[in-house]
């Protein structure tokens, strides 16, 4: 025998401290208790042994044997500390960069606005109707009892193709489409795109209307106030006032404009609503006979209300937009502001 | 229609300031658009009478005026105005005045000499933009009075923006009967008498269109003051309202017809030859008008004629030969009633619109005629003198409009606007508005008067009385309504989510015109036909766009001409397009990429968009829909021809196009790097399938790949169509993970590397089951492919 057990223990014991690693450690471990280990090896030594004698070296051996495992098994376990806390340094990021890929967009506020007043009013039972924006003159004049030469064509500033075919106007005849097509009692919205021929500061050729209409038996004015009163302030989510002036559409009698307090400075007078403390917002009246007698539903029996906003100017009061053309430039820096 | 307040309140004065008289109005249905002042503010300025004028001893262009105002010892006061000279009357400002802008008038010295006051101009006063000297005032202006009771200057100016339905106010009168109802006040409307006739001579007059013109009025003046001008009370009256004075004559017509409402005209009797013709104008005739214009009609217009030639277009504009002048001592002076119907359009025909037309077209009241040409007359003698002839009528009352009564119902006021009015209150409310009251059983019957056009059905009654009661004052309710449960149908998909789909992927949403310019129309889709505009805002707006793509092109430009380098956008909206014949309007949903994958970050490689990565956002949109969409290699001569996928559904009809823009359109256009765009038919997609269970297998599944060789034309999805019509029943999924081309593959062909999921319900597959699967499918792919195993 070369070396004694404590000798080959304090060997053991070093080469476990110095190993740097679990894989050298693991060398370590086949070294001294692998088949050719080194206490492997002795303990082999002992079958050449008096029983006496075995008996008292192979007590020194396993005891030397289980002070190097249990160093073995505590260096192990110090080593995969080391290890992971080693890896958990070198995996330290900067949370604060930002994430990586596709950031979403947003949609426009036309949308936005229109998805809206979508939802109020499908929440009291309103169904949503479209039509064609390529529009006869039937539709968007005649049957909303606006004939040929009647002085109100000129408030419309109409966009033609020939004599009889227009861009709508307005989203009225989407009213009369419905009608045509069904019976009382309806509660129907129907946003889209209007043109009108008149571009400035504060007018677009194109741009978007609400048309909210409700027909039954028994329904009053009372009604059409109380609808627009509530919808005004579920949209802008505030105790606005709201008033009505008596104004003129060929399709509605009574008619009546409605404005509501400035959203600014709550009707106090600003620059927004030229002192006024109100801003119009949309026309409104009770259906017309000649329009319910055009689709063939009794206006004896039946009756009805009508109201048409404007979605830019909606979203204009709602976001403190301040400036019509940027709806429809699409620069990016604006459009970028509506989630 | 502008409004002096101070003439308004002349005919009915309510205890009532402006502000309430302006929301008064407007709670009525007037709606008052503005109230200017007619003056800025000032005070401390007389009428002031220059008695005498001396050269400034020290100063070249000042002279030191005496100037009498009305205090016992005329004022000495320095002046630079060039057209200052005795006896001139201007307005003086005294010490103490207040000027405009708060420039207060104190006692001064200037180069020497003592000035107390300061003559003024129309400027300094606040009355005109600019002025050329000081104002001069008439000569019978009363010195010391102060200016602004003088010039009545403590007046604003109303303008109404009225409704096409109340040409009844589109008069002072009419307004005022009006602001009377609303404060339940007596209206008295003026009181006007005839002027006593000097000479019997007339011009005969034939009215051929009775229809169109049941009244016709006409008086011959002669002998009128050439010398007369316009009084001051007048001009200013006229100006106010928003009419240039011009000669006395005309001045009086447009004041007619501000007062009561009734257009006039004026001809020089000198150059008619009688008789005055009331008719249909003849193909082909001219008529050259007050304003330059010459027009050629058609056998429409309606024409007031002479025996030589047509002297003016009925109740929009008189004629340039007949003219009154500076000339002019006799006058015919024409009042008529011509019908909304006779005149309606025919102004907007010839490109005009006169204060004459827009009242004849929304409808003047036809008993007005004899009042208006008795108070036209009137001032004209007043004013100018003249010998007054008798008046000569022609009057069809069988062509008058329909004053028939209409029936209001108690129960349709109850039920309508939700109030009760006694029987009285519906007698003073209708009858204040100039309307009959009949009372019956039921309710009323109402017979609206001459001015009131709008007035016809029950629902028109309903609307006056809402109006008058004040649409504050009807009482709201909340909505009872019979309410049904939505329906939502699981296989519709809705728009929003498809737009939801891709703003989550980073496309902003874009609004554009549905209107696009011609030639990027053209560029974009040459193969479309378009429908065109009579009437575009601009040229660039002139044609529909058959394609969102136009829009979408237009806005990333707009983009990267403002330092955008990234822009994804999308649109959803209706494409027209004509197709034989008729014009379709399509709804689509459109988008464009262009610039890097992603916004420049730390974390990935910068890289440009590129065809796969649009197609993954097509694909996914295409996922949430029903499916049996695929794609296909296809054409479109704005897209790449290697790049272009069009989308097709089972029955192979193309709903959609995906691509990147031709490498000529991106130059001509102006892009510096690929644009990909695609663009869906909305009614391909809006369809969702149900989603419908499969049972899952117990058993594991096996993953085997092949390499397949192929020529270049075959398409991946030839290879994996190929595969799933093969029938295999324990074919799951089919993936390909690998194109190869280059070293070690033959020219022409291509390498694509394929991985199969294989799995079965009743038993774990072994690999000889799994070989002789592959070598089926290796024989269908041999034989309808060409295709070879790699080896």
């Amino acid at each position: 025998m070369s070396a004694s057990i404590e000798e080959i223990l304090t060997q053991a014991l070093q080469a476990l401290a110095h190993a740097k690693d679990l894989a050298e450690l693991d060398l370590v471990r086949v070294n001294y208790l692998g088949k050719k280990g080194l206490f492997t090896q002795h303990m082999k030594e002992l079958g050449n042994m008096d029983p006496e004698q075995r008996k008292s070296v192979g007590q020194v051996i396993n005891t030397a044997k289980n002070s190097f495992q249990d160093a073995l098994d505590n260096r192990k376990l110090t080593l995969e500390s080391e290890q992971l806390q080693a890896r958990l340094n070198s995996e330290c990021v900067d949370v604060t960069l930002p994430g990586r890929g596709q950031a979403i967009a947003g949609l426009h506020p036309v949308t936005i606005t229109m998805r809206r007043i979508a939802k109020i009013f499908a929440d009291a039972g309103f169904s949503i109707a479209e039509g064609p924006e390529i529009e006869d003159d039937y539709h968007n004049f005649g049957a909303l009892n606006i004939p040929a030469h009647h002085p109100a064509r000129a408030m419309h500033d109409t966009f033609y193709f020939d004599a009889h075919t227009v861009l709508r106007t307005h989203t009225s005849p989407v009213q009369i489409r419905v009608m045509e097509s069904s019976q009382p009692p309806l509660k129907v919205i129907a946003p889209g795109r209007v043109y009108r021929c008149d571009s400035d500061m504060t007018h677009s050729p194109m741009f978007h209307q609400v048309e909210g209409f409700l027909v039954d038996t028994d329904v009053s004015f009372g009604d059409l106030k109380g609808v627009i009163f509530e919808f005004l302030r579920a949209f802008f989510e505030k105790d606005v006032q709201v008033r009505f002036r008596p104004s003129y559409f060929p399709f509605t009698e009574p008619s009546a404009e409605f404005d509501v307090s400035c959203v600014m400075c709550d009707g106090q007078g600003c620059r927004v609503c030229k002192q006024t403390g109100w801003l119009e917002v949309g026309g409104c009246g009770m259906i017309h006979p000649e329009v319910f007698n055009s689709v063939g539903i009794d206006p004896e029996r039946y009756s009805g209300f009508a109201f048409g906003t404007g979605v830019e100017r909606l979203a204009m009061m709602k976001y403190g937009i301040n400036d019509l053309r940027m709806f429809f430039e699409n620069d990016l820096k604006f459009l970028q502001q509506f989630r | 229609m502008q409004v002096s307040e101070a003439w308004l309140r002349e005919l009915i004065n309510p205890p009532i300031d402006t502000g309430q008289l302006v929301a008064q109005l407007t709670m009525a249905g007037l709606e008052v658009d503005a109230v200017q002042p007619v003056a800025a503010e000032f005070s401390g300025v007389v009428v002031g009478k220059v008695v005498s004028t001396e050269q400034h001893p020290n100063a070249d262009k000042l002279k030191v005026c005496r100037v009498d105002v009305g205090q016992p010892e005329p004022l000495q006061i320095v002046c630079g105005a060039g057209n200052v000279r005795p006896g001139l009357k201007i307005p003086a400002a005294l010490i103490g005045a207040v000027l405009p802008g708060d420039f207060k008038i104190k006692e001064s010295k200037l180069r020497g000499e003592l000035s107390f006051g300061m003559l003024c101009s129309e400027k300094e006063l606040g009355l005109a933009a600019s002025s050329d000297g000081l104002m001069e005032l008439p000569a019978d202006a009363p010195v010391g009075r102060d200016i602004r009771d003088y010039l009545l200057l403590n007046d604003n100016v109303i303008e109404l923006g009225l409704t096409p339905n109340r040409a009844d106010c589109l008069s002072i009168e009419g307004v005022a009967r009006e602001v009377a109802v609303l404060n339940r006040l007596a209206f008295q409307p003026l009181a006007i008498s005839e002027t006593p006739v000097d000479h019997q001579e007339a011009l005969d007059i034939q009215v051929e269109a009775p229809d169109a013109c049941p009244v016709y009025f006409g008086r011959l003046i002669k002998n009128i003051n050439q010398a007369a001008v316009t009084p001051l009370w007048m001009q200013e009256r006229l100006r106010r309202c928003g009419v240039r004075s011009l000669s006395p004559v005309v001045d009086v017509t447009n004041y007619v017809l501000l007062e009561l409402g009734q257009p006039l005209h004026a001809f020089d009797a000198a150059k008619l030859s009688a008789p005055i013709v009331v008719r249909s104008s003849r193909p082909g005739e001219k008529l050259s008008l007050l304003n330059d214009q010459i027009i050629e009609l058609d056998g429409e217009a309606l024409l007031i004629a002479d025996q030589q030639q047509a002297l003016a277009l009925a109740g929009v504009m008189g004629g340039d030969s007949s003219a009154v002048s500076a000339d002019t001592s006799d006058i015919f002076l024409e009042c008529a009633f011509f019908s909304p119907l006779g005149i309606a359009g025919k102004a907007r025909k010839f490109g005009l619109h006169t204060d004459s037309s827009h009242r004849f077209e929304r409808g003047v009241d036809f008993n007005l005629q004899r009042r208006a040409i008795e108070r036209a007359t009137q001032l004209i003698v007043e004013i100018a003198g003249g010998s007054v002839g008798p008046v000569n009528e022609v009057i069809s009352k069988s062509h008058f409009p329909a004053r028939s009564p209409v029936k209001l119902r108690r129960q349709r006021i109850e039920k309508i606007l939700g109030i009760t009015l006694s029987s009285d209150e519906i007698a003073c409310l209708f009858q204040g508005l100039g309307m009959h009251v009949a009372e019956h059983a039921e309710g009323w019957e109402i017979t609206p008067p001459g001015w009131r056009f709008d007035i016809a059905i029950e629902a028109d009654l309903l609307e006056e009385i809402g109006r008058i009661v004040g649409y504050d004052n009807l009482p709201g309710s909340s909505l009872l309504m019979r309410t049904e449960l939505g329906k939502a149908p699981e296989t519709r998909l809705s728009l929003d989510r498809l737009q939801d789909c891709l703003v989550d992927r980073g496309y902003q949403e874009a609004i554009t015109y549905s209107f696009v310019d011609e030639s990027l129309q053209t560029a974009v889709a040459p193969d479309d036909e378009f429908i065109r505009l009579q009437n575009p805002i601009s040229s660039e707006l002139a044609v529909m766009r058959t394609t969102l793509w136009c829009g979408l092109l237009g806005a990333a430009q707009y983009n990267i001409n403002r330092q955008q380098t990234r822009v994804r956008l999308f649109e959803s909206g209706l494409r027209f397009a004509r197709l034989n014949g008729e014009t379709r309007q399509q709804k689509m949903l459109a988008g464009l990429a262009m610039g890097g994958l992603y916004a420049e970050q730390w974390g990935e490689k910068s890289r440009n968009v590129d065809f796969f990565d649009v197609k993954a956002d097509v694909e996914a949109l295409l996922s949430l829909t029903a499916g049996g969409l695929r794609f296909k290699a296809g054409r479109h001569p704005a897209l790449h021809p290697g790049q272009t996928a069009e989308i097709v559904d089972a029955d192979s009809n193309v709903v959609g196009l995906l691509g990147m823009l031709h490498p000529t359109l991106e130059k001509q256009l102006s892009f510096d790097s690929p644009v990909f765009l695609f663009e869906i038919a909305q009614d391909a997609v809006l369809q969702r399938a149900l989603p419908k269970f499969s049972a899952l297998s117990k058993f594991p599944s096996v993953r085997r790949d092949m390499a397949l060789l192929v020529r270049q034309g075959i398409c991946a999805s030839d290879i994996v169509n190929c595969i799933n019509d093969s029938r295999e029943a324990t074919i799951r999924e089919v993936n390909v993970f690998d194109i190869y081309q280059g070293k070690g593959i033959e020219e022409g062909f291509k390498s694509v590397a394929l991985s199969l999921i294989l799995q079965d319900f009743t038993q774990t597959l072994t690999d000889s089951e799994i070989d002789a699967i592959f070598r089926r499918l290796l024989e269908k792919m041999a034989a309808e492919l060409n295709a070879k195993l790699r080896d």
